[in-house]
């Protein structure tokens, strides 16, 4: 079976409605960004998530009426399955988690708690400031590895894809308000790594063929013909990516869902950016200023 | 060379095969799985200082015992308390199935006193030699409490001079029973009946055998997940997983024929490593963790996916066969190690800098990243090499 076969598609031709897309992409999400913000997780928000099993089916409204009655009226109440919820509130003492379940357990019959997550403002701080760490050490380790790796301006159109695609998946947790939490941060991280793979399955090919390259023959041209020929290794690297974590999105269990989603969503827009982004301002920016090679 | 080297090769692969499967099973117990997934509580406690009670080291110190003396208590196996920084303590309570108790065993001060009725202290805890649930008359349970030979005295001549009047037993500050003294109590013994329930009677014999803390602590952090939650998580997992291997293998089957057989053989191999290492290195599982390796199943087949392509380019450029292989996996090595190094740089952050759960990520990515790169490159070429005549890639 072969599903790509010496294609000989224009990409370049259409670069200008990739642009428009690009750019709505990234403004939708930075305005998500900006103006609805991020539903932060206890990881970094502080406060405390509480996850319950009860004896039988409890509607959200029956929840939120005993929650009320316990002044948490304004919790998160996420509902796993028809006796299964989470209910995020801000930090609570020891003393109220416990009265909290056992006015749950008195109202509904039964109450387990399966799960705590109770963070302190002291350590949500420290876990932001990790986070920040974390999210620097890494972009500067890429931009290092990229400006060794490649020449000036592959690697400025690399770095704006990067920016692209990691700004595009955070505006899709804005979008959703997914929670923002750990695990997401570690998603769109392993985004940033994976940004790059293609760009540079790409670019290398670029520069190959521009070294063999006719006098006749465009810009365009030459870089049509590249990402044609790397077109299925960039496709199926990207789908064989995908299909466990596919599989961990159906499969996985609600905990990595997000995770999964954020993961999916940078794999099919860092192909995209790969091909349409570095590229294409490449080929601009080339065709603008020409260097002398 | 390559080839003369093949049987030399072929065994070493071979006997890393039979290695790792000797390391793997039974998988039963070899995993060692984070608290995410066995169940249990991760708690962060903070001394915090008190008008009463400023912290200091000795204070630290002394919570640390204390809280050790209470967890020995509530019978939780293979427990972790540290120390981490200056006033920070961490407690790990691996299967705890209960973490509300826990917390609420291992946070509290516990002081206990004896008030008279004009409220001034006759007694604390600190003269308390023992502390047992008993049940009285009614079947109620109580906590039976016996005092050293000072505490015995004090107790002795508080309970004298207050015959007919209460005697407020306080704990933390807080009127837990107050009752009225008969007659003098001599022999250094006493019984609090303060309407507990069983549980509440075995967390306050607990508490007072262990003692008060020195000084006042807050749980900064919970994480704390039912042991039966965490079972869930690791069959979700495993499903996941697995299905996601099914997937990978027959894709690349479907995809590149006999050659994506080579590659699942690859990546069967791949996985089979991957666990040997793990467990080898005695590594912690966490959700995170799986999600990780996941990860790294679909990433561990990109080398073989580069390395066909190029096979193919090659082919169709006109050279034999086994020009075309030798040149694919040449060329394609290097992009299969751009590509690596700089997920690794992720990974490898989330490894060093992040804490519990997140850096299962970090672990089983690089892990994850390191072993597919040799199992797709050095491993599948062996493969390759083993069936290349036999074998043809339709191009």
């Amino acid at each position: 079976m072969e599903f790509i076969r010496a294609t000989h598609i224009n990409f370049m031709g259409v670069r200008r409605i990739a642009y428009v897309l690009s750019l709505v992409l990234v403004a939708i999400s930075l305005g998500s960004i900006f103006f609805r913000g991020l539903n932060y997780g206890v990881d970094f928000a502080g406060g405390t998530l509480l996850q319950f099993r009860f004896g039988r089916e409890v509607t959200t409204e029956e929840l939120r009426n005993v929650l009320g009655a316990f002044g948490l009226a304004k919790s998160v109440i996420q509902r796993f399955s028809p006796n299964e919820v989470v209910i995020r509130t801000t930090k609570l003492s020891q003393e109220d988690q416990s009265r909290l379940s056992a006015l749950l357990k008195e109202q509904f019959g039964s109450a387990e708690l399966l799960r705590i997550e109770d963070v302190g403002p002291a350590v949500g701080a420290d876990l932001r400031r990790m986070g920040i760490i974390a999210l620097l050490v890494a972009v500067g380790g890429i931009l290092a590895y990229v400006a060794f790796r490649f020449e000036f301006r592959p690697a400025v159109t690399s770095i704006l894809a990067l920016a692209h695609d990691g700004l595009t998946v955070l505006g899709m947790i804005s979008l959703l308000q997914r929670e923002f939490t750990i695990p997401i941060l570690a998603a769109i991280l392993t985004i940033l790594g994976y940004s790059i793979n293609d760009s540079i399955v790409v670019m290398d090919r670029v520069r190959e063929n521009l070294a063999g390259r006719k006098r006749s023959e465009e810009l365009e041209e030459v870089v049509n013909r590249s990402i044609n020929e790397v077109l299925s290794r960039t496709i199926n690297t990207a789908l064989t990516t995908a299909l466990p974590v596919f599989s961990l999105f159906f499969l996985g269990g609600k905990m990595l869902q997000d995770f999964a989603l954020a993961i999916l969503a940078g794999l099919a827009v860092g192909t995209y950016s790969s091909i349409f982004v570095v590229s294409a301002l490449w080929v601009d920016w080339e065709k603008r200023s020409p260097r002398r090679r | 060379m390559r080839r003369r080297l093949l049987p030399w090769r072929l065994l070493v692969v071979l006997g890393l095969i039979v290695l790792s499967v000797l390391v793997v099973f039974p998988v039963k117990g070899r995993i060692r799985l984070g608290l995410d997934l066995r169940g249990g509580s991760h708690i962060l406690l903070e001394c915090v200082d008190t008008p009463e009670a400023p912290v200091d080291e000795d204070a630290v110190r002394r919570v640390v015992e204390i809280i050790r003396n209470r967890i020995d208590q509530l019978g939780v196996a293979e427990p972790v308390i540290a120390r981490q920084g200056e006033r920070r303590v961490l407690v790990q309570l691996p299967g705890v199935t209960d973490p509300q108790r826990a917390v609420e065993v291992i946070g509290k001060t516990a002081l206990l006193e004896f008030k008279d009725e004009r409220g001034e202290t006759v007694l604390t805890g600190a003269h308390l030699k023992n502390a047992q649930v008993q049940f009285d008359r009614l079947g109620r349970p109580v906590v039976a409490i016996s005092f050293d030979s000072e505490g015995a005295k004090l107790f002795a001549q508080a309970t004298t001079a207050n015959v007919g009047r209460p005697l407020g037993i306080y704990l933390d500050g807080k009127l837990i029973s107050n009752p009225v003294v008969q007659e003098p109590i001599l022999g250094g013994e006493a019984q609090i009946t303060g309407r507990f329930t069983l549980e509440e009677a075995q967390n306050l014999a607990i508490l007072l055998r262990a003692g008060a803390l020195p000084v006042k602590v807050e749980v900064i952090e919970n994480r704390s997940v039912e042991p039966t939650l965490g079972r869930d998580s690791v069959n979700a997992g495993l499903r996941a997983a697995v299905i996601g291997i099914i997937l990978v293998l027959a894709f690349m089957v479907l995809y590149y024929g006999s050659f994506g057989l080579l590659a699942d053989l690859a990546l069967v191999c791949f996985v089979l490593f991957f666990f040997a290492l793990f467990i080898g290195l005695q590594a912690t599982l966490t959700l995170p963790g799986i999600a990780g390796f996941v990860l790294t199943v679909g990433m561990a087949v990109d080398a073989n996916v580069l390395i066909f392509e190029r096979i193919k380019e090659e082919y169709r450029l006109g050279k034999t066969w086994r020009a075309s292989i030798d040149a694919g996996f040449q060329k394609a090595f290097r992009t299969i190690l751009d590509a690596n190094i700089t997920t690794l740089i992720a990974a490898v952050l989330l490894f060093s800098l992040g804490s519990g759960p997140i850096k299962g990520f970090g672990v089983t990515l690089s892990l994850g990243i390191l072993c597919s790169m040799f199992t797709g490159v050095w491993v599948s070429r062996v493969f390759v090499d083993l069936f290349a005549d036999r074998l043809k890639m339709r191009v």
